[in-house]
């Protein structure tokens, strides 16, 4: 990594309390243009936290966020905010308005035409892998996977560099999921959008991360590239490689007993 | 039936003193909007006030109308005028609907739809009116709906302090001891009643949001 590369978001010993919870301490984490750092921990680590401080949904007690170079406290907040995309596992989307309105909102307000809107919202619907006809309906017209999908467009309406996604994936069933996860990597091929991605399943971290950083209790514990990070001998990182192989283990276990099983019984 | 022959043969005042009716409860309605539904988006976006706020409306509400009216009568200006006393003091009893249900309404939006809102950079005034306040609507419209139905009502207690109204008829009727000029201000201020909480609720469900 050339060290002149000014890294598009960056972490400065960031530390975020809430009333007497220290949520995040001593936070340190640069991120680089067009990668897709995966934070992994469990719930109550300080990932959604983390990513909340990138956009100031939250601001941090202490240290400072930087992004593109520049201490994401200077400046606007809404300029800042609709230069980055943020996905979230409940979507949000609009409940009044068509998949067109949601989708087209932010570059409504930035003031685009009504000709070049529609042209994006087409566009993005294609990116995401959604046909033209789903434009006019409403957010409960659409299946879980549709809604998230809708939800990625949106995030993406206004071009921005960076997409925060906090457990996007993580509502739908797994074969939703998994189709969602291999459209994420060929878009991401296509966009090189510098994302950060909140999950609690290792599977989807190894399989959509270009870096995983581990955090637990409120701290960052490793930062690694996938293969490492199956490799690596840190406690915590080899506890979920385990947990991850002993799923799969106790998977085929239960397949070769029942095998067993039906071959005793026949 | 001589109650209608009663109202047909006095038609003419049936009108002004339900127009009159009309006035008291449509210019209370509006004040009672304009004050309740920003106090209502204020209490849900600062919490803190909601507790006073809504007590005090609460306790407005305990008030005997009769005796509210007694209350306010020696206020400068508005007690000059009976019809200003009693548009005063309906919009102080058709507050708690309207606040509460504003209140209610913002606060049941999802909030993973206010946070996606705010986090794709919506200003927070952006986010009220096209996103909190679409949604609430209909919530904020049945308080609305409440409001007009008890304003319907204790107007007929305004013609007490002489602010006119088909209280008017009642009154007389009770001082006359006959039942026909009773119910000429009764029956059309349940006719009123009615109109309002069906018209009132026909926009509720227009404006639904799906």
């Amino acid at each position: 990594m050339p060290a002149a590369a000014i890294p598009v978001i960056e972490f400065r010993d960031v530390a975020y309390r809430v009333a007497e919870t220290q949520v995040l301490s001593g936070f340190n984490l640069q991120i680089q243009s067009g990668e897709t750092l995966v934070l992994l921990g469990r719930s109550g680590s300080g990932k959604t936290t983390s990513l909340k401080l990138v956009n100031r949904l939250l601001s941090p007690t202490s240290g400072e966020i930087r992004v593109k170079g520049v201490s994401n406290t200077e400046g606007d907040v809404i300029r800042l905010r609709r230069g980055i995309g943020y996905v979230i596992q409940d979507v949000g989307l609009f409940p009044h308005f068509t998949v067109e309105r949601n989708i087209g909102l932010v570059p409504k307000i930035e003031g685009w035409t009504a000709d070049r809107i529609r042209a994006r919202v087409l566009e993005l619907l294609q990116t995401v892998g959604l046909g033209a006809d789903i434009a006019t309906r409403y957010p409960h017209q659409l299946s879980g996977g549709q809604r998230q999908r809708v939800g990625v467009a949106r995030a993406l309406a206004a071009d921005p560099e960076i997409l925060l996604m906090d457990e996007p994936f993580g509502a739908l069933d797994p074969l939703t999921r998994d189709e969602l996860q291999l459209e994420f990597l060929s878009l991401q091929q296509r966009l090189h959008k510098t994302v950060v991605f909140v999950t609690h399943d290792l599977r989807e971290a190894l399989r959509l991360g270009s870096r995983i950083a581990l955090m637990e209790a409120g701290r960052l514990v490793t930062a690694l590239e996938p293969r490492e990070f199956l490799r690596s001998e840190d406690p915590l990182a080899s506890a979920y490689v385990r947990a991850l192989g002993a799923g799969l283990e106790l998977a085929d276990h239960n397949l070769a007993d029942r095998d067993s099983a039906d071959r005793g019984g026949s | 039936m001589n109650v209608f022959r009663f109202m047909l043969q006095n038609r003419g005042q049936v009108l002004d003193l339900t127009l009159e009716h009309l006035r008291l409860v449509g210019f209370s309605t509006l004040f009672a909007m304009l004050i309740g539904i920003p106090l209502g988006i204020a209490i849900a976006h600062w919490p803190r006030f909601n507790r006073p706020v809504l007590a005090s409306a609460n306790i407005i509400q305990t008030i005997p109308s009769l005796a509210l009216f007694g209350f306010l009568l020696p206020l400068p200006w508005l007690g000059e005028r009976a019809d200003r006393l009693a548009i005063l003091a309906l919009t102080l009893y058709a507050l708690l609907p309207i606040i509460r249900n504003t209140y209610t309404g913002i606060r049941g939006v999802d909030p993973a739809v206010v946070e996606a809102g705010r986090g794709m950079g919506l200003t927070e005034s952006q986010l009220l009116f096209q996103v909190e306040l679409p949604l609430a609507v209909s919530v904020i419209l049945s308080g609305v709906r409440v409001a007009v139905v008890i304003s319907v009502g204790l107007a007929t207690i305004a013609a007490a302090i002489g602010a006119g109204g088909l209280g008017e008829f009642i009154f007389r009727g009770l001082a006359m001891v006959d039942d026909r000029v009773i119910l000429a201000g009764a029956i059309p201020a349940a006719i009123l009643a009615l109109l309002a909480d069906f018209s009132v609720g026909w926009l509720e469900r227009r404006l639904q949001p799906r």
